[in-house]
């Protein structure tokens, strides 16, 4: 059933506009302005979206077509938009969480030069994000996921003078090009094998109808290079390296789009297109594995971290890992419930951060913080909220997400006990870093130095106001979908028109799902424990742990960022040195005056070639015309 | 049956070997005894004096290209005036258009000062 | 005699305003040389004109030697297009190097006069004609700012390798017309199709003769040593001329010879084709990573984006003909814009056109800035601007051809070239102290043709649609 709603469009178009207000007028406008339009712009967006969660019928589609975009026989390609369950929810998590993250921008860029720039970058990702999930077709769903790409790099290189920070985008960026890459070569098998069976269509409700025409293993195929993609921008293994470094750019926006949105897109992606995910499940396998292998690699790396955004960035990473799981082992539904928790809690824990960077003016070392509950109440009791419910203490939250997602990963058809024995020390983990870090920063003896610990003082309303409102959320968002013997999931009904409905879990233990409910709780409370005893009381053992070299190779990230640049980074650039250097002058040259001056122009840069003889230029061009006519005799 | 241009090929073939022979017997029969009048560049009988390579003055170069272009034009001139009637009135007005785009160079290279020796 | 005049109304319409131009210029004072350019616009823009009323009809003049098909047509628009973008961005230009006004922009609309009938030839021997008139004026153009000895060096070298390159395109014309015996591509083609026994070795020599000769008008690795030097030294809307127009040319004339009347002979040049697509783009893109002048990378893409073309000439078909139309509009806007931004930063006797100078351009002049990095991501394939839609549709015909390898190194390639294209945007962002730029009121003209540019870039990558018809029934129109 689908229905035309005109006020779709409106969603991204909004933000859009306000990011072209700042962009072409900003330099004349106040920056306080330019802030305010930009927050102006996103409530507007919010409004449309809740009016659209409101106004969706139980199973129907919204759609929104504003033109055609491609029509070349048999292909065609509408700019239209869709909205479904699946979109909704997205749309609520992008403007929602987005707005309270504009208002806390407010705050805390409030002295920044650059804000016009960043309100503007801001929107644009808003109208990125939108457009990505607001798409209904895979094309413009690449537009979008390029687009916050973009809008990444551009947040995390925000601050550019620092150079560190500009690496850090440009690592983000090419990371995300190597998977977007995979992305693409998925569209186009996907397109090509479509239309070896008649149907030349990118759109989704028409690629649901026709895949069951695909052969399995060009669906298997297909869905590993969508899944490629997804690594890349949801920040998986192997191409999770990049999440961490991303932390250079503003914390707002680490929360906005490094938490609660853009790499959650991945998970989105592979919602989406569930239906060709389920006729793969070799592909579904590689998905859970790596996702609970991610969520068990990211958490261990976590504990040793000292920097107080890394152990969050790590934190998403083992998070997002969580999501894949459950996508992985068919339970769509129970990723897209998680991912939405997820951006509650994580989004506060990012914000709360913030606020305490902004209070220690930029320090982010955690051995330099310590005893903060004093001075900023409001901050330290969202933290323990949102703390308590990554945890998964009872009735938050991250309790009830995280629990489908763990029984789904033991008792789905797809699911294995390995599978849920690392997503179960998953959860231990994340409790003892979680609260590892609150002691480390609110407790305890404070070790701020004399000049900064003088200027300790509460943010301001325009940031503790959005940590509360996402406190809140943290802890009730959790309840629309509880477990079927408490009142029952109102979550699940809703997606199942989206994701269509799940093979029934086997009920053979009825009590099962509450037995591993009792032992994630025994997990979690034991690493609350082992945190608070290592950390939580003035002791030693936390520095003779530090001393370990289990320490030191998890506090190095398993080196592997030292590996990639080893394999990967080194000989590329020095292919490319030689390349450019050795082997184009070397080959022209070589052929033109013999091995003895071949060695000397090795020394030369080509571009001193390049800038020679005419002659040469007419040797090449003889050489080549002699090879193709070598060609045309040796046929 | 050999090709037509059989012929012509062999006249190739012994025209280069003639030259080739005579370079050949010169070159082997010929005494050879160097000395530094001889090796001279040969001026016509003066003695020679300065760089065989001289500026020449870039104005004959324009003069003679200019030759050659409205020159050849003129040539195009005498096929069209042979075939005259059988071309007819098309044949007029043809010429008449490339007549005028040689008259617009004319004019051109004139105005720029092309003709003046000075 | 019966002679039928229309199809060469458009091109006529371009040799008398070009004459016009010639002649006027040497009447009239020195400040009054503006109206040249009005002038070349108007003469553009009625040709232009004649062209659309004449859109949809399919007929010849001289023995059908020029054709006056929706092709041709396509092209002369194209290049009436480009002449006029060149001019306009060439306004300022002349003006701040002492080049002589009325000359360049005759010689530009003598070399456009040349391009049109490179696109409507359908007889070998005047396909050169067409080519001669467009390389001749193009070799004087880059040599026009006659104070900067690199622009000598350039013309001397582009004239040097061109008349080489013009001995193997007659040559080839020579050997086909030896074997098939006549020039007219039409009459080719049917001998094509009555005797493959006798001569064939002969006319592959010949195609691949004519085949080297458009390799080196559209910069193919490795007829492409010529390129970098000559567009760095030539003044710089000749080089943006160059990159699009010319390389344009070539393009239709490979698309109405090799795609339509000697497609027979497809499978003899399907392979070497396949490998000249490979190296150009690939070599094109590593070379263009290490330069540290912008308008060098400009041109070392530009030899890129001929290996991209060249993907759609091997997938050849329908699909194929209608990417490599669609691709010449879309690459013609993005490559004026880019080159245009170029011009925006020269002041004076300083090129401006290092790396560096871009640094901060994104907030001293946000037009120049935004536009530039539009261009570039257009260039790199980021959606939703041309570029993308454009390597779409050329990656979409390799597939269709079965030529799924070339799909996948273009796509490899595009991604190569982000690392070049993006450095643009990070240096006009994320550094500061570069070139000022010219403002708005210095160079009206100059941000009249980048706007257009921008228009196109983004319109082309939106709705794409119409232009796509476009391609396809001017590609069909050949048959």
């Amino acid at each position: 059933m689908m229905e035309q709603f005109g006020l779709l469009r409106f969603i991204p178009l909004i933000p859009l506009a306000g990011a072209a207000l700042n962009i072409l007028f900003g330099a004349r406008l106040r920056p306080q302005f330019a802030g305010f339009l930009a927050c102006g712009a996103v409530a507007l967006s919010f409004l449309v979206s809740l009016a659209v969660f409101w106004l969706l019928p139980a199973s129907g589609v919204f759609r929104d077509v504003l033109f055609i975009w491609i029509d070349s026989e048999p292909f065609k390609a509408q700019l239209s938009f869709q909205a479904d369950a699946l979109t909704a929810v997205m749309l609520l998590v992008i403007t929602g969480i987005g707005l309270l993250i504009h208002v806390y921008s407010l705050g805390y860029m409030g002295d920044d030069e650059g804000m016009t720039r960043y309100f503007a970058y801001l929107n644009l990702f808003v109208f990125f994000m939108s457009l990505l999930v607001l798409a209904d077709n895979l094309l413009l769903l690449f537009v979008g996921w390029e687009g916050v790409g973009l809008c990444s790099y551009l947040l995390i290189g925000f601050w550019y003078e620092d150079h560190t920070n500009t690496i850090a985008g440009n690592k983000a960026f090419i990371v995300n090009r190597i998977g977007d890459f995979g992305f693409l070569l998925g569209v186009l098998l996907l397109f090509w094998e479509m239309g070896r069976q008649g149907v030349w269509t990118l759109n989704f409700s028409e690629l649901e109808r026709a895949a069951h025409l695909l052969r399995p293993e060009s669906v298997t195929l297909i869905t590993l290079l969508f899944f490629a993609g997804a690594t890349g921008k949801s920040a998986q293994i192997p191409l999770y390296v990049w999440l961490p470094d991303a932390m250079q750019g503003p914390t707002p926006v680490s929360a906005l789009i490094h938490a609660a949105t853009m790499v959650t897109a991945g998970v989105y992606m592979t919602a989406r297109l569930h239906f060709l995910f389920s006729l793969a499940p070799a592909t579904l396998a590689v998905i859970a594995t790596i996702g609970a292998l991610t969520a068990f690699f990211a958490a261990t790396i976590a504990v040793a971290q000292n920097d107080i955004k890394r152990v969050l960035a790590y934190s998403t990473v083992s998070q997002l890992g969580y999501m894949f799981l459950a996508a992985g082992v068919g339970a769509f539904s129970a990723a897209i419930f998680h991912l939405f928790t997820h951006a509650f809690f994580k989004a506060c824990l990012f914000l709360g951060s913030g606020s305490v960077i902004h209070a220690l003016g930029g320090e982010q070392d955690m051995r330099k913080m310590g005893g903060l509950r004093r001075y900023l109440p409001t901050t330290y009791w969202t933290y323990l909220v949102a703390a308590l419910v990554i945890s998964g203490a009872p009735l938050t939250a991250g309790f009830f997400s995280k629990d489908q997602i763990l029984w789904q990963a033991y008792a789905s058809p797809n699911g294995s006990t390995q599978l849920w024995l690392l997503a179960w020390l998953t959860a231990g983990l994340t409790a003892f870093y979680m609260f590892r870090q609150l002691f480390m920063v609110f407790h305890g003896a404070c070790r701020v130095a004399e000049p900064a610990k003088a200027r300790l003082h509460e943010s301001p309303a325009a940031m503790t106001v959005p940590l509360v409102l996402l406190a809140l959320g943290s802890i009730f968002a959790g309840w629309l979908g509880t477990p079927d013997f408490m009142w029952g999931s109102v979550w699940d009904p809703w997606l199942q028109s989206v994701l269509g409905v799940q093979e029934a879990v086997d009920d053979a233990a009825p009590g099962g799902e509450l037995f591993l409910m009792a032992l994630t709780l025994g997990i979690a409370a034991l690493g609350f424990l082992l945190a608070f005893l290592l950390y939580g009381r003035e002791s030693r053992v936390a520095e003779r742990i530090a001393a370990t070299t289990i320490y030191r190779w998890l506090a190095h990230k398993y080196y592997v960022d030292e590996i990639y640049d080893c394999v990967f980074v080194r000989p590329f650039t020095a292919c490319a040195r030689w390349l450019a250097q050795i082997f184009d002058p070397g080959f022209i040259d070589g052929f033109v005056n013999g091995v003895a001056s071949t060695i000397r122009a090795g020394s030369l840069s080509w571009r001193r070639i390049q800038s020679g003889d005419v002659q040469h230029y007419l040797f090449a061009f003889l050489a080549g015309t002699l090879l193709i006519f070598a060609y045309l005799l040796g046929r | 049956m050999t090709h037509p241009f059989f012929p012509v090929l062999v006249l190739f073939f012994f025209a280069g070997s003639v030259v080739l022979a005579l370079l050949l017997i010169a070159q082997m029969v010929g005494p050879k005894r160097p000395n530094p009048v001889k090796d001279e560049p040969f001026e016509s009988g003066n003695p020679p004096k300065g760089d065989a390579r001289i500026r020449f003055p870039v104005k004959f170069y324009l003069v003679a290209m200019l030759f050659l272009i409205f020159d050849l034009e003129g040539v195009f001139l005498y096929p069209w005036a042979v075939l005259f009637r059988r071309l007819g009135i098309f044949g007029l007005v043809e010429m008449g258009i490339f007549l005028t785009v040689v008259v617009v160079g004319f004019v051109y290279a004139w105005k720029k000062g092309a003709l003046d020796w000075e | 005699m019966e002679t039928n005049l229309a199809p060469l109304l458009p091109s006529a319409e371009v040799v008398l305003t070009a004459l016009s131009v010639l002649l006027l210029d040497l009447f009239i004072r020195k400040d009054e040389k503006g109206l040249l350019v009005w002038i070349s616009l108007i003469g553009l823009a009625l040709a232009g004109g004649m062209a659309l009323f004449l859109w949809g009809s399919h007929e010849g003049a001289f023995q059908d030697s020029i054709l006056l098909d929706d092709f041709a047509l396509f092209f002369t628009e194209l290049f009436l297009g480009a002449a006029a973008i060149t001019i306009l961005s060439s306004v300022h230009y002349v003006r701040e190097t002492n080049i002589h006004e009325g000359e360049f922009y005759a010689l530009v609309l003598l070399s456009t006069f040349g391009m049109i009938l490179m696109a409507a030839a359908n007889d070998l021997i005047l396909f050169f004609l067409g080519l001669e008139t467009m390389s001749i004026g193009v070799y004087i153009l880059t040599g026009m700012w006659r104070e900067r000895s690199q622009a000598s060096e350039a013309a001397m070298k582009y004239f040097l390798i061109g008349a080489f390159a013009t001995g193997f395109l007659l040559y080839g014309i020579a050997l086909i017309y030896g074997a098939a015996g006549s020039t007219h591509l039409g009459r080719i083609a049917s001998a094509l199709g009555q005797t493959k026994s006798h001569g064939s070795i002969i006319l592959s020599a010949g195609v691949f003769l004519l085949f080297v000769g458009l390799a080196f008008k559209v910069a193919a690795v490795p007829f492409h040593f010529w390129v970098p030097d000559v567009y760095d030294g030539a003044p710089t809307p000749v080089s943006a001329f160059m990159a699009v127009a010319v390389k344009a040319a070539a393009f239709a004339g490979w698309a109405r010879i090799f795609l339509y009347q000697l497609s027979p002979l497809q499978s003899e040049w399907t392979l070497p084709l396949k490998a000249l697509a490979i190296l150009t783009m690939t070599v094109g893109n590593l070379l263009a990573i290490s330069q540290s002048s912008v308008k060098r990378m400009l041109a070392y893409s530009s030899i890129a984006h001929a290996g991209y073309l060249l993907i759609a000439l091997v997938a050849g078909g329908e699909s194929g003909g209608q990417a490599l139309l669609f691709y010449l509009l879309s690459y013609a806007a993005m490559t004026f814009g880019a080159f245009g931004v170029l011009i925006a930063l020269k002041e004076g006797e300083n090129d401006h056109e290092a790396y560096s100078d871009f640094a901060g351009l994104g907030f001293k002049r946000p037009f120049l800035g935004m536009a530039m990095s539009l261009f570039m991501l257009s260039l790199a394939g980021f959606p939703p601007l041309a570029g993308f839609t454009g390597k779409f549709y050329l990656f979409r015909s390799a597939v269709v051809a079965g030529h799924i390898d070339l799909a996948i190194i273009g796509a490899l390639n595009s991604l190569l070239s982000v690392v070049y294209y993006l450095r643009v945007i990070v240096m006009m962002y994320m550094e500061e102290g570069g070139a000022e730029g010219k403002p708005f009121a210095r160079a009206p003209y100059l941000y009249l043709a980048i706007a257009i540019a921008v228009l196109g870039t983004v319109y082309l990558g939106v709705l794409p649609a119409p232009a796509l018809d476009l391609s396809r029934i001017s590609f069909i129109s050949l048959h």
